[in-house]
């Protein structure tokens, strides 16, 4: 069979029957579920998120990224297009960049100064005639046959992915009408300034970090900090949009403003409500926020298939990446954005807001620590299954978020890509 | 008093501060944190690489003395996480540019974490790059950035550094 014969073999079966609402925890643990991951997913038809296009502004810029757990460089060339490469030298494999991010003419190999050009093709060998006449590379040796491997790059407003495989379907197929226009809602047509990076090891499997940006259920559950200080003073409608293969999904919630209006004429319902605790924000500043967007949504939580996340919570802006780092632990890079355009009393409701999100946010710390707990209770358990039948069973979007539907695409999805 | 004896005495003030100030983090539960600053204070985590470049984002940006206890009460009130408490290692206060009753200050921090279920673990290595107000025989935070050496943070922050 396939070269993957051998990573199939001793695997359970998880069951056809359970569709995407019984997963099974050795998916979670397993190593050569891990292997098929990195074939299927990662190395296979999948776009994965590389970085932003204003981090490549000038030729000969380059940021080193991972996709999945391969190092890979992203490049912008003299010819001002993108270009993306393994991090790994043609001749005997080391990195080629040793820095997160710079401005070279190439990329020359520290250990033998094999030289590869900002395009990933291999251009020089040293001493490649040898020294008067002896020693030299083979006579039949071609340097157009190697090289590390590339990457299909493409722009999406501004965010650039990769892909390993040309086949991969075009993005605007791969995303799909519906999360396409909410990436563009959020970036369309503006310039991005990075405010600041930040890198989080979740003691978990990767799948468990996408299953919860894709879990609308738990928001209000785990993450206490507005219910504690009664901060949802406005009335909320929200949504949840599942991509038509499920793989990815938009959850967004906006200001009610039927339910707004029809409260400022009920005097007496004004009067009935009561405070649940007496516990108050003492800065207030905290969550001032500027309006930003031509719609009501405060909140739009968006995810590409299989490891993106586009994240906009009120003006706090950000994109993350859910890299696997073995079967157990995982780097969640966070980037916070801001806007070339913005005043300086918006940039700072931005920092003031960030302080909701990333490892210390105040309503996403939980995320941090939950996936752990998940690892730790299923540990002895790999063939007990989680259920996910909030919403029923299916994949559809709806008007309400207390849904498991986005991760049931999600696993819909990874099943038709792992033939799992 | 010559030069180096003052520096000496305010490097022994501020010794004294930040040994109240980690002693409130690690062995108190951190309601007493927010008064080593002053009331328009400024306080942010960041990493090296984030502070070398001179982006502004923080893991905490915070920018008054009821910010901070906001984080606190959040903490202690609102936030869920498992049961788990620091200890901070400090250096010598290396003190920087004085002027009139204000100071600059830079200090190494070593900070261990003991979680429910585990060892001690290192946690944090860095540096607080901190403005402080000279008042009588004490000294009071105008501003502490906290310049985590690593760009990678476990798990999660919860309590302050």
């Amino acid at each position: 069979m396939d070269e993957l014969a051998h990573v199939d073999a001793g695997r359970p079966e998880w069951a056809k029957a359970d569709g995407a609402s019984r997963v099974p925890y050795w998916v979670f643990q397993r190593e050569d579920v891990r292997a098929l991951e990195r074939a299927k997913l990662f190395r296979g038809p999948t776009w994965n998120f590389l970085c932003l296009a204003v981090e490549l502004a000038a030729p000969g810029d380059f940021v080193a990224v991972h996709v999945g757990e391969t190092p890979v460089i992203v490049t912008r060339d003299v010819d001002g297009e993108f270009y993306a490469f393994e991090n790994r030298c043609a001749h005997r494999g080391s990195l080629l960049a040793l820095e997160d991010r710079g401005n070279v003419k190439d990329f020359t190999c520290v250990y033998h100064a094999w030289t590869h050009s900002l395009q990933g093709d291999l251009i020089g060998i040293a001493f490649k005639d040898g020294i008067g006449g002896r020693g030299g590379i083979a006579e039949n040796f071609c340097m157009s046959d190697q090289g590390p491997k590339k990457l299909r790059v493409t722009n999406v407003d501004g965010l650039l992915f990769g892909s390993f495989d040309d086949d991969v379907d075009d993005i605007e197929d791969y995303l799909g009408a519906a999360v396409r226009s909410r990436i563009s809602r959020v970036l369309a047509g503006r310039k991005p300034v990075v405010l600041g990076r930040f890198t989080q090891v979740l003691p978990n499997n990767w799948k468990l970090y996408v299953e919860n940006t894709k879990d609308s259920y738990h928001a209000s559950i785990l993450h206490t900090f507005f219910t504690t200080f009664e901060l949802n003073r406005l009335s909320q409608k929200g949504g949840l949009i599942v991509s038509e293969n499920g793989g990815s999904h938009v959850s967004y919630s906006e200001v009610d403003r039927a339910t707004e209006a029809a409260k400022k004429n009920d005097v007496y319902a004004e009067q009935k409500i009561r405070s649940q605790s007496d516990l108050r924000l003492a800065d207030m500043s905290l969550l001032g926020s500027f309006k930003e967007f031509d719609d009501d949504i405060t909140l739009q939580i968006l995810s590409v298939f299989p490891n993106f996340v586009l994240q906009q919570i009120q003006n706090a802006i950000a994109v993350r990446t859910v890299l696997p780092c073995g079967t157990d632990s995982m780097h969640l890079k966070w980037t916070y954005i801001g806007f070339e355009d913005d005043t300086a009393e918006e940039r700072k409701a931005r920092l003031k807001l960030s302080n909701l999100v990333g490892p210390g946010g105040y309503v996403s710390m939980e995320d941090g620590c939950i996936g752990g707990f998940v690892r730790r209770g299923t540990k002895e358990a790999p063939e007990e299954r989680e259920v996910l039948a909030m919403g029923g069973y299916d994949i559809e979007s709806s008007d309400d978020r207390i849904s498991e539907a986005a991760i049931r695409g999600f696993w819909t999805e990874y099943r038709r890509r792992m033939g799992l | 008093m010559s030069e180096n004896r003052k520096r000496s005495e305010l490097t022994s003030m501020i010794a004294m501060v930040q040994a109240r100030y980690a002693r409130e983090i690690d062995d108190g539960d951190c309601t007493a944190w927010p008064e080593f600053f002053v009331d328009d204070c400024f306080y942010k985590i960041t990493t090296a690489d984030n502070y070398a470049q001179g982006l502004e984002a923080g893991l905490m940006w915070m920018d008054s003395k009821d910010m901070l206890r906001d984080r606190i009460l959040s903490l202690l009130e609102a936030n869920v996480y498992e049961r788990h408490a620091y200890r901070h290692l400090l250096g010598q206060p290396y003190i920087g540019e004085i002027e009139g009753d204000e100071l600059d200050s830079e200090t190494s921090f070593m900070v261990a974490r003991i979680t429910r279920e585990g060892p001690t673990d290192l946690f944090a290595t860095g540096r607080y790059i901190d403005r402080y107000r000279v008042r009588n025989d004490d000294a009071i935070l105008v501003k502490r950035i906290v310049v985590l050496d690593s760009g990678y943070i476990d798990t999660l922050l919860g309590f302050p550094l």
